[in-house]
């Protein structure tokens, strides 16, 4: 398919989109173990409505909406360690009082195609600007999480005895917390506020479906993600009008419920 | 002489509630303490507070013999989260040597021996490579056991480290736990509900009830009050959900 790459915002999509697909994958092994599945999706939703109101206000979307979402990170993981409130309650509120602010946001100021990119994605969003800050915060992601794998194991493994050996728990908590609102931010432009957090969960259960070590899971994961996310953007290219973001979601539910298949065959083969 | 860790009238709890009050006690390299009482009469409190998890509300936790609290090697309880962990024996065991390293990222050659060294003394090699997860109830407990002892040789700290074992495995976690303290040298104290294994094994034995506590030798505590209390009323309280490991008095 070469002249998919004619067009600029194709090309932009597909390198923002599987760099994106790579740092969620890799964080959403540590994620989903941990229970903490649901926090991709209410930060996607603190990111529309930062996304919202950034081009309500006429500022760059991505400069805006990165420390907002962070912050919304650190309240999360804050509120789900303190216990008052419980995680997924917090979560449930922090999303949608986000997602009512930033919808009111947008009927206010843009018409309702803006609504519908924001929620499910568009493939024309990153500008050439945008390129560049989501690649630095890709490769930010990525070179974190290599330097950091085995603490992330550790951490996601057995949280109170890492931090009794004098491992720093919270300190890979937060770095957890702050790779996946920059994942977040940059992928759903792309994949849109509701869909993005697929990205996170469906690669690491596929894994799981078959492979047994952590390290495997983790590359498995990461090669799933890019496998599906091309084949998202290629359905999206030769079927007219598929949404990508949806495309994309469609592909791992795919690869999901064929290495589901696969591992239970290989199940029923052992017994 | 002097002692690994001396608790000197501590007091410990959540949130300013204290669980645990004017507590004192201390232990001795090469001791083997049984940590025994009810529920709810702070033991998991005071493991907390001992591993630094929580802070003291009151009196102190002095370590002595260049002992760091850091190197407290812990066996926790297992959590549900790790029922379908997909983590081979080697990663798990590999992990109890992230403790020492501080920032430096991957695991050096020595962590790998000693990582090895440890599986091969739990008697678990021929398992390594396969899934934390699919493992029997006694091999897990090995597993976390030997990912322990490549946080520290000095001190091991175990939470029940044979509930929910059947009577076989539960007899054979004893000899290995107590073959560690002979023989390897290493200083145990370990959180029970079973008091029998906590007699026969155990040197010292902290009885912690709310507001009254006994701290001493395994011989002193057969003569109390206390122990026979403790021993006539497990008839009725503690057999019904332990799993058969107790023999009723």
């Amino acid at each position: 398919m070469p002249e998919i790459f004619q067009y600029g915002f194709l090309l932009r999509a597909l390198v923002v989109g599987l760099l994106v697909s790579l740092c969620a994958a890799l964080l959403g092994v540590s994620l989903v173990l941990k229970r903490f599945s649901m926090i991709g999706d209410g930060l996607s939703h603190v990111g529309f409505g930062a996304l919202a109101i950034a081009s309500a206000l006429n500022l760059a979307p991505l400069q805006v909406s990165i420390p907002v979402v962070i912050v919304a990170a650190f309240i999360l993981l804050r509120i789900s360690s303190n216990g008052k409130i419980k995680g997924d309650a917090a979560i449930a509120l922090l999303s949608s009082s986000a997602l009512a602010i930033g919808a009111i946001v947008v009927s206010q100021t843009n018409s309702a195609t803006d609504m519908n990119s924001y929620m499910f994605g568009s493939i024309m969003a990153i500008s050439n600007d945008d390129l560049a800050l989501s690649i630095i915060c890709s490769v930010i992601v990525l070179v974190m999480f290599v330097l950091f794998y085995n603490k992330i194991f550790a951490v996601t493994f057995d949280e109170n005895f890492s931090k009794a050996t004098g491992v720093k728990s919270g300190v890979y908590n937060t770095i957890i917390a702050l790779l996946t609102a920059l994942t977040i931010v940059v992928g759903m432009r792309i994949m849109g506020a509701l869909l993005i957090s697929s990205l996170i969960i469906f690669p690491a259960l596929t894994s799981m479906r078959i492979f047994r070590s952590f390290r495997s899971v983790t590359i498995c994961s990461a090669i799933v993600s890019c496998v599906s996310y091309i084949i998202g953007i290629a359905i999206t290219y030769y079927a007219d009008n598929f949404p990508a973001g949806a495309s994309v979601v469609v592909a791992n539910l795919g690869m999901f419920l064929i290495f589901s298949l696969l591992g239970f065959l290989l199940r029923k083969k052992q017994q | 002489m002097s002692y690994l860790i001396e608790c000197k009238n501590l007091t410990a709890g959540y949130e300013g509630m204290p669980v645990v009050k004017d507590l004192s006690f201390n232990v001795s390299a090469g001791d083997y303490l049984c940590i025994v009482g009810e529920n709810g009469s702070g033991k998991s409190t005071l493991m907390k507070t001992l591993l630094g998890l929580r802070s003291p509300l009151c009196g102190e936790i002095i370590f002595g013999d260049g002992l760091k609290q850091t190197e407290i090697g812990y066996l926790p309880q297992q959590t549900a989260a790790q029922k379908d962990f997909p983590a081979t024996v080697r990663e798990v065991v590999l992990s109890g040597c992230l403790g020492r390293k501080g920032f430096s990222p991957f695991y050096s050659k020595a962590d790998k021996k000693l990582c090895d060294d440890n599986i091969e003394l739990l008697g678990i090699t021929h398992i390594a490579h396969r899934s934390y997860r699919n493992l029997s109830g006694g091999q897990q407990q090995r597993v976390l056991l030997a990912r322990a002892l490549c946080a520290t040789r000095k001190l091991l700290l175990l939470d029940e480290p044979v509930s929910g074992l059947d009577p076989m495995v539960t007899a054979e976690m004893y000899e290995i736990i107590s073959k560690l303290n002979r023989e390897q040298g290493v200083t145990i104290i370990m959180v029970s509900h079973d008091l029998q294994g906590a007699l026969r094994y155990g040197t010292k034995i902290l009885h912690m009830e709310s507001g009254a506590y006994f701290f001493g030798t395994t011989a002193e505590y057969r003569s109390t009050d206390i122990f026979h209390a403790m021993s006539t009323c497990d008839c009725h309280c503690t057999c019904d959900h332990h799993t058969g490991s107790k023999e009723v008095r």
